[in-house]
Order: C-alpha cells, then sequence, then structure tokens
C-alpha cells in the first residue's frame, strides 16, 4: 500500500540524508519526495511517498523519523483527510493541426500549453492522483516523448 | 576576549563537567592539541588506538552515567572510532565523540585523510554535526552533551574542520539548548499507568523483566520497592545486570539465549509481562510467534520505537523508567494474589538448577567464581564477547548497577579491555577486572601501553582455551564440529604483559586460581592472569538462535 508521510524538518543540511537514510536501511523505495521551505526560511516540508507492505514497519519508520533530532512533526496522511497535488511536465508531439485537440483537453484538466515548437509541445497540468493518470491516458493519444513529475505535495485540510 | 575554535571546545568541555577524555592525535586536529598541551582543565589518556578511545570513554560513560567523550583526527582516525560509536549505539552510551576534519574549502576534494565521518556514522549516531562556522561551535557543544545524555542517551559526533579550530571569536557560553524538534518524555501518561497498576493487581502470574533503562535512568531503588510490593519474580536482560541484586530471594538472572532456565519458563508461563528499560531484543525473546503466549505485556520505555517493536504491547507507558515506576508503585493499593505462581516458579528453580559438571583442567565458570568470592561481589566486571562474556553474567553475583560493563548489543569483541581503562578512571576507589578470552584480549591488547604509562591498574582475567570459543561452541553444535578458524594461537601472555611494564601470572592449576586472583588484587599495576581452562567448555543452558526459549539445550537437569 502507497503511503503519504509529511515531515516538518529543520532547514539545515544533512536532514534529507537521514530522512532518506531511515528508508533506505529498510530497503524500503521513496516512491515521490518534494521538499521545500516553509513561511518560516527555517523549517522545511517534505511530503514523502513510500510503498510499504507491512504496517508494522511504517509504523517503525513514523516512530524512527519522530526521532531524529531535526525533525519536528510527522504526519501519516494514510489515516488523515487532507488534499494532494502533483505537478505535471509532459513533452508531447504536437503538429498544427492537433492544437485544438489538444487544447480541448484543459477543459477536463488543470493545465496549459507552455510551450510549443514545430513537433513538441510542452503541457503543464495539476491536479490529484486520479486525475493526472487520467491526463496521462489522454496525452499519450498525442505521443509522450518526456515525462516529469513534482511527486505528491499533501495538506491537512 | 578571543578565543580559537580549539580553546572554545575545551573551555566547553571543560563546563560540561568533562574529567577526562581519551584520545589520539593527528594532523587535522593538530590545533586542538595544540591547546592541549599543558592544559589543566581535564585529564587527557593517550591511548594506542581510536577504537581504545571511543570505548574507553564509553566505559567511562557506563560506570559514572555521565558523558564519555573521546577525540581523534580526520580520517582513518575518525573510521577507527566507527565501531566504538556504532557500539555506544546500540547501549544507549551517552557519548561525545570529537573529530578533526580537513579544512571546510577542501570538503569533497578527496584531500588527505579526508573521510565523511557525518555521513559514515549518520545511522549509528543520536545525531551528528559539521561545524562550518566558529560561531556555532559553543552552541553545539552545548546541545552535543544536551542531546546524548538525555532522553534515551546515546553517542553524538561532531566533526570539526581545521580552518574552525584556528578561527577566533569572542566566546560566549551559551544558554541551555531547548529544541523545539526534541523533548524527550519523562512522565509516563497518568491514565496508562493507573491501568496497568490495575492489570498487576489482577494478574496471577506476573514477572519483572528488566533491562539497561533501569540503570540508565538510575531506577534500582524504585525497581526493588516495586519488585517487594508485587513480590513477582524478577529478570533481567545482560544490559540490566546489575539492576537488582542477584541474591536477591526474587531474582530468577538473566533470561534469553544463556538465561538460567527457570526464567525463561517462567516468563514463557507468565500472564503479565512487566518491561522495564528493555526492548525484547531477539537473544531475549528467541522465536518470537511462541513468545509468552499466555502474557499481557506493560512496556515502560522512553523510547517509543522500543514498543510494539516485535512483541505487542497491551500497556506502552512512555518515560523515564525511575519516575514512572515510583508513579506505578503509588497506584498499586495492593498486592496480586500469586502464591501458586511463585510456587510454580520455585519449582522451576528446583528442576532446572544454574551447574556445571566439574573437571579435571580449570572450568571458566570457576574462575568468574573466585574472581566473585575474592571481590565480593564488589568489583567492577567489563568483559569482552564471547563464551566468556557470557559466563561472567552467569556466575558472578552483581549486587550493584554499573558494575557489569559489557557489548550488549553491538556485540564488540575487543570491548572490553579499553572500557576497563575508562571504568577505573570513573571509579577509581573500584577494584577492576576484565574478563576476557583469549581472542576478544588480542583485539585491543595495545592498551596495555594505556594503561602502564597512565598507572590505570586493571586486571584482566583470560579465559585461555585456545578457541574463539562461542563460534566453536556453534561450529560444534550446529556445523558438525567443522573447526572452521576458530583454534586461536596467543603470544605469552605472561611475557607480553612484562615487556609492556605490567604484570603477568599463569594459572595451569585449579588450587592455583584464588591465590594468583588475591596476587593480582594486591598488585599495584596492572595484571594479565592467563588461565588456561578447559578447551571445549560450553555455555549452557542454550537455546539455538531463532528456537523459543523454552527450548533448552544442557544444563544439568
Amino acid at each position: 500500500m502507497r503511503h503519504t508521510i509529511s515531515v516538518l524538518v529543520e532547514n539545515k543540511f544533512g536532514v534529507l540524508a537521514r530522512i532518506a537514510g531511515l528508508f533506505s536501511a529498510r530497503g524500503y523505495n521513496i516512491a515521490s519526495l518534494a521538499v521545500s521551505e516553509t513561511l518560516d526560511p527555517e523549517v522545511s516540508y517534505m511530503t514523502i511517498v513510500v510503498e510499504a507492505k507491512d504496517e508494522k514497519v511504517l509504523e517503525q519508520i513514523n516512530k524512527q523519523l519522530n526521532k531524529l533530532i531535526d525533525v519536528i512533526t510527522v504526519t501519516d496522511f494514510t489515516k488523515k483527510e487532507h488534499i494532494d497535488r502533483e505537478l505535471v511536465l509532459a513533452k508531447v508531439n504536437y503538429s498544427s493541426k492537433d492544437k485544438a485537440k489538444l487544447e480541448a483537453i484543459f477543459g477536463k484538466f488543470v493545465g496549459k500549453i507552455i510551450y510549443h515548437k514545430a513537433d513538441t509541445a510542452i503541457v503543464e497540468a495539476v491536479g490529484d492522483q486520479e486525475q493526472i493518470k487520467a491526463l496521462l491516458e489522454e496525452l499519450d493519444k498525442f505521443g509522450v516523448k518526456e515525462l516529469i513529475r513534482t511527486g505528491k505535495l499533501a495538506i491537512s485540510n | 576576549m578571543k578565543m580559537t575554535g580549539s580553546q572554545i571546545l575545551l573551555e566547553c568541555l571543560k563546563r560540561e563537567g568533562v574529567e577526562v577524555v581519551f584520545g589520539y592525535p593527528g594532523g587535522q586536529i593538530l590545533p586542538t592539541f595544540d591547546a592541549l598541551y599543558e592544559y589543566k582543565g581535564f585529564k587527557f589518556i593517550l591511548t594506542r588506538h581510536e577504537q581504545g578511545a571511543a570505548h574507553a570513554a564509553d566505559g567511562y560513560a557506563r560506570v559514572t552515567g555521565k558523558v564519555g567523550v573521546c577525540l581523534a583526527t580526520s580520517g582513518p582516525g575518525a573510521t577507527n572510532l566507527v565501531t566504538g560509536i556504532a557500539n555506544a549505539f546500540m547501549d544507549s552510551i551517552p557519548m561525545v565523540a570529537i573529530t578533526g576534519q580537513v579544512p571546510t574549502a577542501l570538503i569533497g576534494n578527496d584531500a588527505f585523510q579526508e573521510a565523511d565521518i557525518t555521513g559514515i556514522t549518520r545511522p549509528i549516531t543520536k545525531h551528528n554535526y559539521l561545524v562550518k562556522d566558529i560561531k556555532d561551535l559553543a552552541g553545539i557543544v552545548r546541545e552535543a552533551f544536551y542531546i546524548a545524555a538525555s532522553g534515551r542517551p546515546g553517542p553524538v559526533l561532531i566533526d570539526l574542520p581545521k580552518d574552525v579550530q584556528v578561527a577566533q571569536t569572542e566566546f560566549i557560553w551559551p544558554p541551555e539548548p531547548k529544541l523545539r524538534s526534541y523533548n524527550p518524555s519523562y512522565n509516563g501518561h497518568p491514565g496508562q499507568i493507573k491501568r496497568a497498576a490495575k492489570l498487576i493487581m489482577e494478574s496471577k502470574k506476573p514477572i519483572l523483566y528488566v533491562g539497561g533503562g533501569i540503570i540508565t535512568s538510575g531506577a534500582s531503588a524504585e525497581l526493588m520497592e516495586l519488585a517487594e510490593k508485587i513480590g513477582s519474580p524478577v529478570t533481567w536482560t545482560l544490559m540490566g545486570i546489575g539492576g537488582f541484586p542477584s541474591l536477591h530471594k526474587q531474582s530468577l538472572g538473566m533470561l534469553g539465549m544463556h538465561g538460567t532456565a527457570y526464567a525463561n519458563h517462567s516468563i514463557m508461563d507468565a500472564d503479565l509481562i512487566i518491561a522495564l528499560g528493555a526492548r525484547f531484543d531477539d537473544r531475549v525473546t528467541g522465536r518470537l510467534d511462541v513468545f509468552a503466549p499466555n502474557a499481557k505485556v506493560i512496556h515502560i520505555d522512553i523510547d517509543p520505537s522500543s514498543i510494539s517493536k516485535n512483541v505487542k504491547v497491551h500497556i506502552p507507558i512512555v518515560g523515564d523508567a525511575k519516575q514512572v515506576i515510583a508513579e506505578l508503585i503509588s497506584e498499586i493499593k495492593q498486592k496480586p494474589d500469586i502464591k501458586d505462581w511463585l510456587e510454580h516458579v520455585e519449582g522451576l528453580k528446583k528442576k532446572y538448577p544454574m551447574g556445571y559438571k566439574d573437571k579435571n583442567k580449570i572450568l571458566p565458570q570457576y574462575v568468574i567464581q573466585q574472581i566473585d568470592e575474592v571481590t565480593a561481589g564488589e568489583a567492577i566486571i567489563c568483559t569482552e564477547v564471547g563464551q566468556h562474556q557470557m559466563w561472567a553474567a552467569q556466575w558472578y553475583n552483581y549486587t550493584m548497577p554499573r558494575t557489569f560493563i559489557s557489548s550488549g548489543g553491538l556485540g564488540t569483541m575487543g570491548f572490553g579491555f579499553p572500557a576497563a581503562i575508562g571504568a577505573k578512571l570513573g571509579s577509581p576507589e573500584k577494584i577492576v577486572f576484565n574478563i576476557a578470552g583469549d581472542g576478544s584480549i588480542q583485539m585491543n591488547i595495545q592498551e596495555l601501553a594505556t594503561c602502564v604509562e597512565n598507572k590505570i591498574n586493571v586486571k584482566v582475567a583470560i579465559l585461555n582455551n585456545g578457541y574463539l570459543g562461542m563460534v566453536r561452541q556453534w561450529q560444534e553444535l550446529f556445523y558438525k564440529r567443522r573447526y572452521s578458524y576458530t583454534p586461536i594461537t596467543s603470544p605469552d601472555f605472561v611475557r607480553l604483559a612484562e615487556s609492556y611494564g605490567a604484570v603477568g601470572i599463569r594459572v595451569t592449576k585449579k588450587d592455583e586460581v584464588k591465590g594468583a586472583l588475591q596476587r593480582a588484587i594486591e598488585t599495584d599495576n596492572t595484571v594479565f592472569i592467563d588461565f588456561h581452562v578447559e578447551e571445549e567448555e560450553n555455555v549452557y543452558p542454550m537455546v539455538p538462535a531463532g528456537e523459543a526459549i523454552n527450548n533448552i539445550l544442557g544444563g544439568l537437569a
């Protein structure tokens, strides 16, 4: 099962390595990770998505995260109401006759074409997991050359 | 007044109450050693290997309860500390390790004697620091001591680049550290404590299972009061030795892989386990899915991550053992009715007594018993790791906390001798023994020079059986006696000790054991006593790894 964990940490060098180390030491792959400063520049916010088969191991990871000196709070969003979003940048095949069709997609999704040249367009889109999945299916029809995702951001509501 | 980084470091150590630092100089820590020249703020002990310095600091911390301090240079000096740091981490020992580092401008350049020691020690320290600005130094040192000693203690490393050591700034002694992200909770939850007391009063077969947390929090008196109030048997882990007197009528001794058979059977039969500062280590529980099947568990520990890690816990209480036990005592209004249980446990004691079959050669167990006798159970006993360690745990009657100094979690051969140096410096009025095997003692034997040079009077009892005995025992029992690289030769320990300026005694006959021990104690020098013991004696009782802990090999019954 995928778990979304948010961690509020002191904004210092080495903190990311400490957190990543807790996962890697247990053979857990981090599916996505987003880190940035908060309103308080001395504090950073991390959203970590991790695949965990065993609830017990995840509980350990939560406790171990809390044990790190630089970790201020840990929230497991799996059991909490939250809103999550992801930003996607995609390079898709493009020709002027496709323009209208490509633009039409963004009637259903939050996003737009941000750049295009003769055979390529770059689109950006924002959404939750389901929306991004549906969008990618649409974009696939044009042919996706390259895809970059920020990883999930989660905030409690 | 402006001070250099090195001077600030020493001033901070002094103000933290440091009495002794163990270490070894080198290129990138030279400015700090220059500041140490003729420095009088604390004692400095030059070991012969950085690993020795780390273990000595660890031994000092275990005996005194204070933070142990070690100091080394960058690169190999720092990496030589790693085993000692990991050892302290596994056993929750407060330690501050300080390493020199190449100048900040060279970090990451593969400079001479550069190692990323904060990276290397990240998973084996409670916290670590790379000091990049001299203005942060005093605050970091204060924080390091605070973190090392508070909550569940552990080692903290400070990596100090050479340019920060020579830079200058005004020295300001920072206020007591307050960290928004680190606030260990010492008081147990009152509701949970009430529920625990109720469970205890209703229990029919309670057992107290105590670990190193009792020693760390100084909770021996509270434990005694609790044990006598409940009337239940008490068993302990290797780390818990000394927390409760061995000869008390409620004592069951150590449990687990080499625990007493009656302790193991008792915990398996219990209906309530009261775990105090212990972590249900695999050497204690054996096969987890069949461990204590009928028992409810009350788990008191300062570290939330220790709770519900291995066994299911019914009442978790996060807090300091000393405080929580005191509160628990006041909530227990009546003794549980456990007469039948105590009879059952007495029966187990009679059915599965501790013992060994006497042989013509000196038996290692006998040597430990003689050490117990000549020191009246009041010495500090350090050990290395292996058979001798288990015999030292089984056959010496410990009466006080902080008198059994042993590498529990990491199981580090070579720990005992340097730890004994730290122990003796921390408790100079006590007799300090290091009980060793002929294998282990050779791992940090260079510290003989440290003992002699500084007149640190340590007694080393080598149980010399010509084997790496614990591994040989496993090979005998589980690998068809294929003694793969476990027969081991040794130097002439008597002449070796003498060549360092210490005293060596060789003992080959049973009737010489006591006399040799007495002579060693009376000798005002470090003494190596080379006991030639029965070669293939095994440690029993023994629970094979991964078996249920009532599936016990050996012993007399």
